[in-house]
């Protein structure tokens, strides 16, 4: 799931060939800006069927708690 | 769960106004350099919107103009029209309701219903659905529900999470009563938990205007704005309208078993079009020549957007024979609704620049 999760998050956000790893704080990427955001969070819907409320998804620091969120959703 | 059926009515003709102004987005200084400009075209597919600017104009005068050409190209009578419904968030004053103002600027009688009903983004539908209400036993026989919102004085120009988004625009549709016409098939829905998703502070009774209304402060990087201008949660609103509007055109659709390889067009509200998209893909859309956009000439409109869609982008197609449409509005409140109806030989003059 996470290594999954690592190659869309890289094709959503236009970092393909970057080294993305599960503890980046991703919102520290160069690349991360609020049209970034919200692309993840329409993948992660189309993807995963999971939309992440809007405040507890401002709490995510990394990409292993992206991850942990969708499959707690998932679980739901 | 709010279903409506509401017979007995027919959508006789639209029309629409917007300022002559133009604003491109691909001169802003907000969004960042040429490629961030770019990008912000690539996702949100605005590229220019008409703004009243200093120019003094309120969607009334937009909506009014709207109406009289819609009256002359119907052969109506302004004194035909006995019910006037007026939406809009960005009225002439605090009071009284700019509906009046409308009955008499636009000559109808006074013995005319008129009211006015503060939505956005969800304004038409929900206009509609009231118009038709009250149209549908046959008391008033004909209506105009003049819809519209100069939404762009309401905007920080120093706030690229809002100003590089929104045009104004006023629109103005003719109903009238016709026994045994199949009329409308509504869902609506409203989540206040939401209120201040989209929300200007201050200047109403909670918030009252003070010495304090008119300061500009920084509220986020790239966001300046004073607490008369609108705040925007992009990311809340993003995720209401991606899931929101989906849900309430398939509950439509299931509840009135309506054939949705038989329906024409989608108007979707013009929100931004990576939300556009997000909803026709939820709805398994995969003909995207059925959801016609405005959002690349006009941007977000407000209340006005699907009128003004319809107006500016398939009138040619919607003048002529029978249509099947549905409709759907989201936004400020929130507030939600998707609408089904049908057109025939629809009254559909080209837009009016004012």
């Amino acid at each position: 799931m996470q290594e999954r999760f690592i190659s869309l998050f890289k094709e959503t956000l236009e970092m393909e060939g970057k080294n993305v790893q599960p503890g980046d704080l991703f919102r520290e990427y160069e690349e991360w800006d609020s049209m970034g955001q919200l692309s993840l969070i329409a993948m992660i819907d189309e993807e995963y069927d999971v939309v992440i409320e809007g405040k507890k998804f401002q709490e995510i620091q990394t990409i292993a708690q992206l991850v942990e969120a969708i499959e707690l959703e998932k679980t739901k | 769960m709010a279903f409506q059926e509401i017979k007995n009515i027919v959508i006789r003709g639209v029309a629409a106004c917007v300022p002559e102004h133009v604003v491109d987005n691909r001169d802003s200084t907000l969004i960042g350099n040429a490629a961030e400009i770019e990008k912000f075209i690539e996702n949100t597919a605005i590229v220019r919107r008409h703004t009243v600017e200093n120019s003094g104009i309120c969607t009334s005068d937009l909506c009014f103009e709207a109406a009289q050409k819609l009256l002359a190209e119907l052969n109506w009578k302004s004194s035909d029209v006995d019910c006037l419904v007026f939406v809009t968030q960005t009225p002439d004053y605090q009071l009284p309701s700019t509906a009046c103002i409308l009955q008499h600027r636009l000559g109808l009688t006074v013995d005319c219903f008129a009211i006015q009903l503060s939505l956005g983004c969800s304004g038409w539908v929900y206009g509609l659905s009231t118009i038709a209400s009250l149209m549908n036993n046959g008391n008033f026989k004909k209506g105009l529900l003049l819809v519209g919102d100069t939404v762009t004085v309401t905007k920080s120009p120093l706030d690229k999470s809002t100003y590089p988004l929104f045009g104004d625009a006023g629109t103005a549709t003719a109903i009238e009563f016709e026994e045994g016409a199949a009329g409308i098939k509504v869902h609506t829905g409203t989540d206040g938990k939401g209120y201040d998703a989209i929300i200007i502070d201050d200047g109403g009774s909670r918030n009252p205007f003070s010495s304090t209304s008119l300061q500009m402060k920084e509220r986020e990087s790239g966001i300046v704005r004073n607490n008369l201008q609108s705040h925007l949660n992009g990311t809340d609103v993003f995720i209401f309208g991606i899931t929101r509007a989906p849900q309430s055109i398939k509950a439509l659709i299931n509840h009135f078993n309506i054939n949705i390889e038989m329906v024409d067009y989608f108007l979707f509200h013009q929100a931004n079009k990576m939300m556009t998209e997000k909803i026709r893909k939820k709805i398994g859309v995969t003909d995207s020549s059925k959801v016609p956009y405005s959002l690349q000439e006009f941007g977000n409109t407000s209340s006005a957007s699907i009128p003004l869609t319809m107006v500016t982008q398939i009138s040619e197609t919607l003048s002529v024979g029978k249509h099947q449409l549905v409709g759907c509005g989201f936004g400020v409140g929130l507030s939600w609704g998707t609408v089904y109806f049908e057109t025939h030989n629809l009254c559909c003059p080209p837009v009016i620049y004012l």
